[in-house]
């Protein structure tokens, strides 16, 4: 790694988006997206179906290609160079809707096999690491299971841990308990806000308004392929200025009592 | 069934529409088949001389009453016992109809350490060497399929169409008889081995691109996520969890390739058919020596058949619940 870069890193924030624009064929998924995210911000994305919230974080760690505009990641410009990627992929962690466990593999070996061959640990020290962080999600117990025996949000909790365990700077998490039986839902809720409480710089694409409303240091709202508003929670939820933004809401909210 | 249900159907052999038309199938074609007359049904009518018009319908009537009956007697018996049955019942009457042949025992004795130390030494050696190679053909060949290189999709694409589409006896004399005018002179052992691992490495270039494709893409998404590179994805996630998927089709191959192998007897390996045919030709017992080499093929590929298993439930572990 370069000394610029290593300078770069301490004063650049851990996201930078700018004029990002994305098209499938003609379908255009992002339309100039502008974001910047703060050390230790936790931010909601929320909208429609279809609006590009997913695309939008799938294109940070190059899971997505986009055409134009520029992301950076703690100061790393993202191109299609492979120290490039490779860099921002391990300053990234992901977790997703479908928790994507290696189902072949543990648990305890689905968190210690990238530690391995990624950040390069011995075994014992990739098992010592990866135990730590089943215990920071409280699940250390089922180590020794594979994934299929476990529950939804045991089974994402994993996922957090995985991804957590290879200490990035910062999580994305795409619809994370849009999978879940909604008893489950409230003990991967819990994990992020005990994830926040460390200090995680934090994005999450969710449809869990009241959970968002009291985890959120920011929240926007998108709309085709736009981010049509940015605010603090309580001025995104009592206060909406966008119209678009206030259907959502009363789309979303309707019937729930967290409002 | 794989996924029984909890209905009781009525067995469908229990059925008078399905039974009564079978049992009268039966009756005529043995009937028409002159079954009184068989070599093995001789044991049966203990040495009673046989005459008159209506003997032959009797014998047929009997056969039908007697499989009939142990039809019924067997579905009376629990699922594990009904195969069992069946299997001893279906190996006796193979070994019935064999000894009707009126076979040498003596010749098969004297004979069969020969096959066994040099015949199935050899077909084994051939096999299992063209096994390891046409594996390593096939998994180039798939990761070549679904690479975004344009030579090498060419290259895999023209390697299967080619070796899949021409007889595996032609390759078999095309390496023997064809290398040698470009100046490459290939011993008869290693040109049978070339041949059978590039026919088998086309068929099963298939079967692993679409274990590798089964794998769902999800998969590949949380490998690159966390920073794996192309190498460790394909052989720590991808491949580990395409096996479930390519091991019966391929546990498939190799059974047919230990018989294959018997093709390169025609450029003269002394592997375990051309030794069969070529034994069984200085005493004219050619069936004594087919039959023998038969029945080496038949556990040969039962053992296959019993690793396969164990491969199996070893890469199924993780979805048991």
């Amino acid at each position: 790694m370069s000394v610029e870069v290593v300078s770069a890193e301490a004063a650049a924030p851990p996201l930078e988006i700018r004029g990002l624009c994305k098209w499938y064929g003609k379908f255009q998924a992002l339309d100039g997206i502008d974001l910047t995210i703060a050390e230790g911000e936790r931010l909601v994305i929320c909208g429609p179906s279809g609006s590009g919230k997913s695309t939008l974080i799938r294109t940070v760690n190059a899971l997505e290609g986009f055409q134009s505009g520029e992301i950076r990641v703690g100061g790393i410009t993202l191109t299609r160079e492979p120290a490039s990627v490779e860099a921002i992929r391990r300053r990234v962690g992901m977790v997703f809707q479908s928790f994507n466990l290696f189902p072949h593999l543990t648990v305890l070996e689905n968190c210690a096999l990238p530690l391995r061959l990624v950040r390069g640990l011995s075994r014992a020290a990739a098992d010592a690491q990866a135990m730590r962080y089943l215990e920071h999600v409280r699940i250390p117990e089922q180590a020794a299971k594979y994934p299929a025996q476990l529950s939804g949000g045991q089974q994402q909790r994993v996922a957090i841990a995985r991804a957590v365990a290879m200490e990035p700077q910062m999580m994305l998490l795409d619809e994370p308990t849009s999978a879940l039986d909604p008893e489950m839902v409230k003990e991967v809720l819990d994990t992020m806000v005990r994830l926040a409480a460390d200090g995680m710089t934090m994005v999450v694409v969710t449809h869990e308004m009241g959970f968002a409303r009291e985890f959120a240091t920011r929240v926007i709202f998108m709309d085709r392929g736009k981010i049509v508003e940015d605010a603090p929670p309580e001025a995104f939820f009592s206060n909406p200025r966008e119209d678009r933004t206030r259907a959502f809401l009363r789309q979303v909210l309707r019937g729930d009592g967290a409002l | 069934m794989h996924f029984a249900d909890n209905i009781d159907y009525p067995p469908l052999l229990r059925r008078p529409v399905v039974f009564l038309p079978l049992l009268a199938i039966l009756f005529v074609a043995l009937l028409r088949a002159d079954a009184a007359h068989w070599a093995m049904v001789q044991p049966l009518l203990g040495g009673l001389s046989l005459g008159g018009p209506g003997a032959n319908a009797a014998v047929a009537l009997g056969l039908t009453a007697l499989i009939g009956g142990n039809v019924y007697l067997i579905l009376g018996l629990k699922l594990r016992w009904q195969v069992y049955v069946v299997w001893i019942e279906l190996a006796l009457l193979l070994i019935v109809f064999f000894v009707s042949f009126d076979l040498s025992w003596e010749f098969i004795r004297r004979k069969l350490w020969l096959l066994v130390s040099r015949g199935l030494v050899t077909t084994l050696y051939i096999s299992a060497i063209s096994i390891v190679c046409a594996s390593v053909l096939a998994l180039a060949g798939a990761i070549a399929k679904l690479s975004s290189n344009g030579i090498a999709m060419g290259i895999a694409n023209f390697y299967t169409s080619f070796f899949r589409g021409i007889p595996l006896l032609m390759q078999i004399y095309i390496i023997y008889l064809g290398l040698p005018q470009l100046g490459v002179v290939i011993d008869a052992v290693p040109a049978g081995i070339v041949a059978l691992s590039l026919c088998y490495g086309a068929y099963m270039t298939e079967i692993f691109r679409g274990g590798i494709e089964s794998v769902p893409v999800g998969q590949w998404e949380a490998a690159r996520a966390l920073g794996l590179k192309p190498r460790a994805i394909m052989t720590r996630v991808i491949l580990p969890q395409a096996m479930r998927v390519i091991i019966p089709p391929t546990g498939n191959q190799f059974i047919a390739m230990l018989k294959d192998s018997s093709l390169v007897s025609v450029i003269g390996v002394w592997e375990l058919m051309y030794l069969a045919r070529t034994e069984g030709q200085t005493e004219f017992r050619h069936i004594e020596m087919m039959l023998t080499a038969s029945m080496i093929y038949w556990v040969l590929s039962g053992t296959l058949e019993l690793i396969q298993a164990r491969i199996e439930r070893h890469f199924g572990q993780a979805h048991v619940r």
